[in-house]
């Protein structure tokens, strides 16, 4: 059962079908009934659209919040994308983000008086990543030694996560004399410099937003990715045993080591939401900070068929939408903010569950004989 | 004497109305496991079913319209998930999750374009609602006595008749039911469909029995819960409906705990107690208190050969 590469290739589809145009016939057929529910609660989807396309790129601002959205996706993005390569499936981002948030808040708490700031920077993006990848290690390490199915433990590991993380911020963490359970404000020099005093510096004028230099991070985890996985000799065991674990076992791939390596590395890459959104954007530890973005990652991976273009380009989608529908909701009150997670839910079940629908239909077109 | 009595009983009855969606939501889900296809999607349904029973109800005055909304609601995510994974053999957990997200987008979607009260259903007034039938402390309404029932119902289907002897051969060696002569397929769709009809009674129960109305994500993690009791349960119905009464008493217990000084131990953080289903779930899964065996083809999809 491969999660990367459907392989029901009795009349293979020529590769570029297979590559290009089932993938987009996928996204489509989604929004498709994304069309249908809008015109269901009487929304008409074209105005929708336009209105959301301007939302979304209408002006510098708008473009800094979508590419602010796209890097928290990118994130997630890719650590489902290392973890479906590895045959695994990693639901637990959003408790990786949320411990990996906590990893990055502890050391800037701990140290911000001490360390200069791009140390202190530094120290704090490798805590989030230690701490996202710690999350999924035990799973991971459960999975490998014990057995028991990735799917449930991580799952079961979100819930966990977010009850330890509540408790934290109410009886530990929470700032003193605060009512809001939150942890005290991180030190000036402690938070990613944005975009815009980046882009000032060198004398290109932006509008301020939240876009912080994490999407410059992001990107740069984009290319170490692929480059893990496909110019690495890990990276070529870690793909072998997604697509064949017998393979890999007689080739000398330690499965549980692989296993260990995936998760961890899928943790810790979901761990740069919490640098994206904690050092770039609300300089505390807060509630709830990784707000869905680990189950999106799931839409996002799935979209951009597990590679890292496909993922930025997955990415930059959900991030307009999230941006744009944001503004839509302002001029169409009956639009709300979670038609995003609406389409979410459909791309995870058209390119995802249902991946295999369309492939008749286009074998039909352009299945080569015999 | 007397007091301890009342705390007993209060405590036991609480435990009982804490407990009854998870009973429904993991009979319906066992259902589903034993005949190899798994269901995360337990949460999604049931907040589906929360969302339609609610609008129903209030839109036309009557609980059992809204029953019958709930479960219509739910067959139809049931339905969908056994299109994509059975159907089209499309992974099952990818489409368990997809129904999820799908919920809960779409029950806010709809509510805010229907009732604009930001995703809430108007509140129900005691007509629109199932009312508690012999002790109106307990809470006692129907969907409680349907749960309770629903537990032998499930063993008696599942472990004495010819369709749950099918069922149970589905899940473990879907080549020897074919082989037969039997559909799998259509075994498999009527598992689903049973897995819907229970996930649909406990979404009803949420909105228009324990509550008077829907708000948004008001399953709060529930469905996981009784995926837990499933797999806590080793995938049999008294030990799981065993499993679900635990985790019922943890959280009626956890609300008395709030705040209050155990003695010997100090204050018992509420968190950890309402994370203990998950922990409890995570040692059974490591393999710390016993074993859990799925159904062998649980996750599997079935292609016939021929």
């Amino acid at each position: 059962m491969s999660l990367v590469v459907p392989r029901s290739a009795r009349r293979p589809l020529p590769r570029w079908v297979e590559i290009a145009v089932l993938p987009l016939v996928n996204v489509a057929l989604a929004f498709f009934v994304v069309g249908i529910i809008a015109r269901i609660i009487g929304v008409e989807p074209f105005d929708a659209l336009k209105l959301l396309l301007v939302g979304a790129f209408g002006s510098s601002e708008s473009i800094g919040y979508t590419l602010y959205y796209a890097t928290n996706f990118i994130f997630t993005g890719l650590a489902v994308a290392v973890a479906f390569h590895a045959g695994l499936f990693n639901i637990g981002g959003e408790g990786q983000a949320y411990i990996g948030g906590l990893g990055c808040g502890l050391a800037v708490l701990a140290l911000d008086s001490y360390l200069p700031g791009p140390l202190l920077v530094l120290l704090a993006i490798l805590a989030a990543a230690a701490f996202g990848a710690a999350w999924a290690a035990v799973p991971a390490w459960m999975q490998a030694w014990r057995g028991s199915h990735i799917v449930i433990t991580t799952i079961m590991f979100n819930f966990v996560a977010s009850a330890l993380m509540v408790y934290l911020l109410v009886n530990v963490l929470i700032a003193p004399g605060s009512m809001t359970a939150q942890s005290r404000g991180f030190a000036d020099s402690a938070s990613l410099p944005s975009m815009q005093a980046v882009l000032n510096s060198i004398g290109i004028a932006v509008a301020p937003s939240a876009l912080n230099l994490a999407f410059v991070l992001a990107l740069l985890s984009c290319i170490a990715v692929w480059v893990f996985l496909w110019r690495t000799s890990w990276g070529y065991a870690l793909r072998t045993m997604g697509h064949n674990a017998e393979a890999a076992i007689y080739a000398g791939t330690s499965i549980r080591r692989m296993t260990m390596l995936a998760m961890c590395l899928s943790g810790a890459l979901a761990g740069g939401v919490a640098v994206n959104e904690l050092l770039g954007v609300h300089h505390r530890i807060v509630l709830d900070f990784p707000a869905g973005y680990g189950f999106a990652g799931i839409a996002v991976a799935l979209m951009g068929r597990s590679h890292p273009l496909g993922i930025v380009l997955a990415a930059l989608l959900f991030g307009a939408l999230q941006q744009g529908g944001a503004e839509l909701s302002f001029e169409i009150p009956a639009m709300t903010r979670e038609m995003v997670v609406v389409i979410q839910g459909l791309v995870i079940l058209f390119c995802g569950a249902l991946v295999h629908l369309p492939r008749p239909w286009l074998q039909a077109l352009f299945g080569r004989r015999g | 004497m007397e007091e301890i009595l009342t705390f007993v009983t209060l405590t036991l009855a609480a435990t009982l109305r804490v407990a009854t969606p998870l009973v429904l939501c993991a009979m319906g889900g066992l259902f589903s496991e034993k005949s190899g296809v798994i269901d995360v999607g337990l949460e999604g349904k049931m907040l589906m079913a929360a969302f339609f029973a609610a609008a129903t109800a209030s839109l036309t005055g009557s609980a059992w319209a809204g029953v019958a909304a709930a479960i219509v609601a739910a067959e139809a995510l049931a339905l969908l998930h056994g299109f994509a994974c059975i159907t089209h053999r499309g992974n099952q957990v990818v489409s368990g999750i997809a129904l999820n997200i799908l919920a809960a987008g779409l029950t806010v979607v709809l509510g805010t374009a229907w009732f604009a009260r930001g995703g809430q259903t108007p509140p129900l007034n005691d007509g629109e609602r199932l009312k508690p039938i012999f002790f109106p402390v307990a809470g006692d309404n129907v969907l409680v006595y349907a749960a309770l029932l629903a537990v032998p119902f499930t063993w008696w289907l599942i472990a004495r008749t010819r369709f749950g002897l099918r069922l149970r051969a589905v899940g473990e060696m879907p080549l020897a039911v074919d082989a037969a002569g039997v559909s799998v397929t259509w075994l498999r769709y009527r598992a689903v469909l049973l897995c819907g009809l229970f996930a649909g009674l406990a979404g009803a129960y949420l909105s228009i029995a324990q509550n008077a109305g829907f708000s948004r994500d008001m399953t709060a993690g529930q469905g996981f819960i009784a995926l837990a009791a499933i797999i806590f349960g080793k995938w049999r119905p008294f030990p799981a409906f065993g499993a679900c009464l635990v985790f019922g008493l943890l959280d009626a217990v956890a609300i008395r705990l709030q705040g209050v000084e155990v003695p010997g131990i100090g204050e018992v953080p509420v968190q950890l107690i309402q994370a203990l289903p998950y922990l409890l779930t995570l040692f059974l899964l490591a393999g710390f208190i016993g074993n859990a065996v799925a159904p062998k083809a649980a996750g599997v999809p079935y292609k016939k050969e021929h």
